[in-house]
């Protein structure tokens, strides 16, 4: 059933792939990002409450999101490397990890940005906010077991442990706003009920998140390829780019 | 599936599934300090499956909405007490400070500061807390959700 996906456990297929990949990708987010951001910040209506400072949603909710799905992405390639031992999940987790810490450290500060306006405060030890930073801990845990080892090998399987263990705070962070009280308000989007926004609010909150989305994915293609590359510099087929590259 | 790799997801899981449930209890053993604030309720009757009251000068923050009607401001100074509630009994908040944006009346609000009576607030932080519903103005307006924004005057700002 999975024989079709058996080819792409060759670095040089998914290396190739993953090149070909990247510009469409890039191109579905360079399109996409434009469209959302401008339609959100100049012509979804202001929020009866909070103004325009609402509009910073269009950036804050999309990197939260994207900040957890990518951990479980890297979860999920370092469970299928220590299971199945597929030295290239480990190439995609170490690619990922510094592009979630990113979108984990843009979630904190517009998360902050908005904070100060609306609800008076930058910070608050809040769950919702304290397991968000405790994320952005485990990312850079992630990334730090990733260079921590010259044997690539032992660097996926000890970043992979961490990242499995870590992945119990995905459902924290989602439900923190549900368990406890918090100052955060609850899920707008993110949930099984109607979203809680109106729809002239919600399409361009969707175009952002794909766009980001694509961002993201192009990003991560672009990261896999240098870093197939760095791990199999040794191998013939990477002579060969190199030496192709060279006379060009 | 060889057997090697059955034993190693066999591993993995376990620990995965053994992390879950250490995490599960712990939060849930500690799910009542986890909470940001009290609410009025159990100010007065205490948290409800631990009974735990906040003490008279204890530091604590409380979380409510503002009771339409009960806020009463100084018209000389910043100083302004208003009246929280969730679903029992009420809390009387004192305040000297420019309150936030948000704030309004039916508003939610988080309020820190030290317990003075059984039921009153000296607060020296008051932080508004929104809900997870956007909508328009004309909608808003629809539906009935406005509520009326405070304005200071010149006297009270130059204070």
């Amino acid at each position: 059933m999975w024989k079709w996906l058996h080819p792409y456990a060759n670095p040089e297929v998914s290396y190739h792939f993953s090149v070909k990949l990247t510009p469409w990708l890039t191109a579905i987010a360079a399109i996409l990002i434009p469209v959302g951001i401008v339609w959100a910040l100049a012509f979804v209506p202001a929020d009866y409450q909070q103004g325009d400072s609402f509009r910073i949603f269009y950036l804050h909710v999309p990197a939260a999101m994207l900040s957890m799905g990518i951990y479980v992405g890297i979860a999920i390639a370092a469970f299928s490397s220590l299971v199945w031992q597929l030295k290239l999940a480990d190439a995609s987790a170490a690619a990922l990890a510094p592009i979630g810490a990113i979108f984990t450290v843009i979630a904190l500060f517009t998360g902050a940005a908005w904070g100060k306006p609306m609800w008076g405060t930058w910070w608050i030890w809040d769950a919702r906010l304290t397991s968000e930073l405790i994320l952005l801990f485990l990312y850079l845990g992630v990334i730090a077991l990733h260079n921590a080892f010259d044997d690539k090998n032992l660097a996926g399987k000890a970043a992979g442990i961490l990242s499995i263990v870590g992945v119990i705070n995905i459902p924290i962070i989602h439900y923190s706003v549900e368990w406890w009280n918090t100052l955060h308000q609850g899920a707008t989007v993110s949930k099984l009920d109607k979203p809680s926004m109106s729809v002239e609010m919600l399409w361009p909150f969707l175009i952002c998140f794909l766009g980001f989305s694509f961002f993201v994915a192009a990003l991560g293609c672009k990261r896999f390829c240098t870093e197939v590359l760095a791990r199999n510099s040794m191998r013939p087929w990477v002579r060969a780019l190199a030496t192709a590259q060279e006379k060009k | 599936m060889n057997p090697r790799r059955k034993k190693r997801l066999t591993i993995v899981s376990s620990i995965l599934l053994g992390i879950a449930a250490v995490a599960g209890l712990t939060l849930y053993a500690l799910s009542q300090n986890i909470d940001l604030f009290y609410t009025p309720t159990e100010i007065v009757q205490g948290k409800t499956d631990t009974g735990i009251k906040p003490v008279i000068g204890q530091r604590i923050r409380i979380g409510g909405l503002v009771v339409p009607g009960s806020v009463k401001r100084d018209s000389e100074s910043l100083k302004v007490s208003f009246q929280l509630v969730d679903k029992g009994p009420m809390v009387t908040v004192n305040f000297d400070g420019i309150l936030p944006d948000l704030f309004r009346e039916g508003q939610g609000i988080v309020a820190n500061g030290t317990l003075v009576g059984a039921d009153v607030l000296e607060a020296s932080e008051v932080l508004a807390k929104h809900d997870e519903n956007y909508m328009p103005k004309e909608i808003a307006e629809a539906v009935g959700e406005n509520h009326q924004k405070l304005d200071y005057n010149d006297k009270q700002l130059s204070n």
